[in-house]
């Protein structure tokens, strides 16, 4: 099943490497990956979706806890957690766009910028929300995608922090 | 007193107490290496190859317990040194390698020697740095220190571009306070809830066995280990990473376990009701399928690496923390139990043991094979020069049958003593382990066991023991082919010897021995073996190398059936299985 790892990184060179590198060397994928500095910018927040059974995301997040610039590991899907991601999709422009604006209300996206030849929407949600958006945006002529991959927190007072 | 970065490396270096650096010279490391030439506390002992660098660092390590420490410059010094760092890595040895670099402003222009160390060694390392700043480097090299040693131990890499250490950059050096990382913290101590349960696990347990690996040798848990059993008295194996951390002489002790592992200690782990497991991490090697692992056996493991513990094999009973600490805490906890341990049942388990040895013991099988064969048997040199030198030499090996026949014939009463590469495998480890080894302890009988297949991977060393004085005696078992290569083309292959031998172009290892400076033997039948290897160790002030033509038909027995055996399925000989 999916799981969504999220882990503080001393903001030291090569610490993202090693983390990267890391799910390679023990055999695991990265769905998905985002990384930025936060608080007073000398560690960074890293965020990994992955899938594994229980005992292997349990072998991965000892793993990743030996690596020494990893500061703190845990795995948000064991609990309750909020859970989001963002996307950029660039669509060639349309005559008319009303129909269009009704599919990104839906999905609480907003256009962001149009200009002569395309527009752009951007959305947050669930990874989930954002592949159905994608499903319901197939008819158009989608040009160019971004996104972000999950990010991650606990809910109420669970806290990861140093 | 201002200092460059040169002066600087070797001052950190020598507040670290390092004795000897194992290293090669080339252009980026040409400042750091002016500045050993201007001290005279920290011997370099000058390498033929960088792996032998690596290697000679890591059987210091080993043998001692202090950091191991290597130089090499960029580029092709930087790669060579990558399969000893493997090596390192794989039995967590503390090493500390620095290497030359680039300078700064040439870093990622596909400048001459090159090399991205960091990269490179990044999956081998426990960590690395690479300084940017030269004020940095007192604090860099106390840090690698620190981490290389404490925890579970492992090697670490400091690359130093060139500008960083050159001499006309000084900068005030100071001395770094105690280290201090938040996101690392090594010292665990084990719970005392997990130290009441396992104590009561053990006493309950009328089947168990002690398994002991090297991370207790790395703990230096022997004492510790012996004590524990001098109130249970119950079988104890060692793995091969383990040998001597248990005395092998000692009567509770069943031999090495695992897949050349002894009939008696395989067939205890698998019929076992209770194995406490003592810093050692159920490698392939040792349990066979996992799935038909021990059936019926609680788990105990003891290990300071929590990723160790329920990694392959299910701990019941998970301890993490040192193992010395975790065995006086044991130890203490079953003393102040009001359980007792069924001695009747333990007996009866030891007496099944007895039996398991005298039925298919290594000593009874040599004895069988001894009496049909005229060519001198690999098992007999290690049974030799076990003889020879009273029990009491390092002995360094590198890979292959002789690896295991030494771990199975050598008995190792103190740990320490055996060095050899466990889990990486590396050919070439055992001549230049045995030069670290050496220089550790020169009034020491130190022993390479080697073949004619490894030895030639890392044979310059010869050269840089001239240089150095150091009268190693190294055991060729020569059964001019790729022996355990061979072993399982035998067995699995129907005998195709694909790019197993070499035909006959063997080089005559007396002349080569001799053109490098040293003593040299050949020894071809039964009769003169004794002789000459007490010949060879009463020559106390040479390096003797000698070559021993032994049976090439011989296997390693026993033998784990694999894929899909337990620990049980065990070939004895050939063509017969338990």
């Amino acid at each position: 099943m999916k799981r969504v790892l999220s882990m503080l990184v001393e903001n030291k060179p090569g610490a993202l490497a090693r983390v990267v590198g890391l799910f390679h060397q023990r055999g695991y994928n990265i769905e998905s990956l985002n990384v930025a500095p936060v608080d007073d910018g000398s560690y960074s927040r890293l965020t990994v979706a992955t899938r594994g059974t229980e005992s292997a995301v349990e072998q991965i997040m000892k793993q990743i806890n030996k690596l020494i610039d990893i500061i703190k590991v845990a795995d948000l899907t064991e609990g309750d957690h909020h859970e989001l991601e963002l996307a950029l999709i660039k669509l060639n422009k349309l005559k008319n766009i009303s129909n269009l604006k009704n599919i990104i209300k839906e999905f609480n996206g907003k256009i962001i910028k149009t200009d002569n030849s395309t527009c752009v929407i951007s959305v947050t949600g669930t990874s989930i929300d954002i592949n159905n958006l994608l499903k319901s945006l197939k008819k158009y002529k989608i040009i160019e995608i971004v996104r972000s991959g999950s990010i991650g927190l606990h809910e109420s007072q669970k806290t990861l922090t140093i | 007193m201002k200092l460059s970065g040169g002066d600087m490396l070797m001052r950190a270096l020598r507040e670290e107490g390092v004795k000897f650096i194992f290293g090669y010279p080339g252009g980026a490391a040409l400042h750091i290496y002016d500045a050993i030439f201007r001290q005279k506390k920290i011997e370099h002992i000058l390498v033929r190859h960088e792996q032998g660098a690596t290697h000679a660092a890591d059987g210091y390590a080993r043998a001692t317990g202090k950091p191991g420490v290597v130089f090499v410059t960029s580029g092709p010094g930087a790669t060579n040194a990558i399969t000893g760092l493997a090596t390192a890595f794989m039995d967590s040895i503390p090493l500390v390698v620095i290497s030359g670099q680039v300078a700064s402003h040439l870093i990622g222009t596909d400048s001459f020697q090159e090399t991205d160390m960091i990269g490179i060694s990044r999956p081998i390392v426990k960590h690395s740095y690479i300084v940017q700043n030269t004020e940095d480097i007192p604090a860099i090299v106390n840090e690698a220190f620190h981490i290389a040693t404490t925890g579970r131990p492992g090697p670490v890499v400091i690359d130093i571009p060139k500008d960083i250490t050159a001499p006309e950059n000084k900068f005030d050096y100071k001395k770094p306070s105690s280290v201090n990382l938040r996101s690392y913290k090594p010292k665990v101590h084990p719970h005392p809830g997990q130290i009441k349960k396992a104590a009561k696990a053990i006493l309950s347990s009328e089947r168990p066995v002690i398994y002991a690996g090297g991370g207790a040798i790395m703990s230096n848990a022997s004492p510790q280990l012996k004590q524990l059993n001098k109130i249970l008295n119950v079988p104890v194996t060692n793995t091969l990473m383990g040998l001597g951390v248990y005395p092998a002489t000692d009567k509770h002790f069943m031999g090495m376990l695992g897949m050349h592992g002894t009939y008696q200690a395989n067939m205890a782990m698998h019929n076992a009701d209770l194995i406490l497991a003592v810093g050692a991490r159920f490698d392939d090697r040792i349990t066979n399928t996992p799935s038909k692992f021990a059936p019926g056996a609680r788990i105990i493991h003891i290990d300071v690496d929590p990723a160790s513990i329920s990694k392959i094999i299910n701990a019941d009973i998970p301890i993490v923390g040192e193992v010395k600490e975790s065995l006086e805490a044991l130890i203490k906890e079953i003393k102040r139990s009001k359980i007792k341990i069924d001695s009747e049942a333990i007996s009866k388990w030891s007496e099944q043991v007895r039996e398991w040895t005298n039925m298919h013991g290594l000593d009874h099988e040599m004895y069988l094979k001894k009496s049909r064969s005229k060519l001198i048997l690999p098992q007999e040199v290690v049974q030799q020069v076990y003889r020879v030198t009273k029990g009491d030499a390092y002995v360094t090996s590198d890979v292959g049958q002789h690896q295991m026949f030494a771990a199975q014939y050598y008995h190792f009463d103190k740990p320490r003593r055996w060095i050899n590469s466990g889990g990486l495998g590396t050919m070439g480890f055992g001549l230049p382990s045995a030069m670290g080894v050496k220089l550790a302890f020169p009034n020491k009988e130190v022993v390479c066991i080697t073949g004619e297949g490894s030895i030639q991977m890392c044979i310059q060393e010869l050269s840089t023991c001239l240089q150095y004085g150091l009268p190693i005696k190294i055991i060729n078992i020569n059964n001019q082919a790729l022996g355990m290569v061979r072993q399982w083309q035998d067995m699995q292959y129907g005998g195709r010897y694909a790019a197993s031998t070499y035909e006959e172009s063997l080089p005559d290892f007396v002349k080569l021995t001799e053109a490098y400076g040293h003593k040299g033997f050949k020894v071809t039948q039964r009769s003169k073996l004794g002789p000459i290897l007490e010949k060879a160790f009463s020559m106390k002030d040479k390096l003797v190398f000698v070559d021993v033509y032994v049976d090439q038909s011989e296997h390693v027995y026993p033998m784990l059936v694999a894929p899909n055996g337990s620990m049980e399925d065990m070939w004895l000989a050939k063509g017969k299985k338990a």
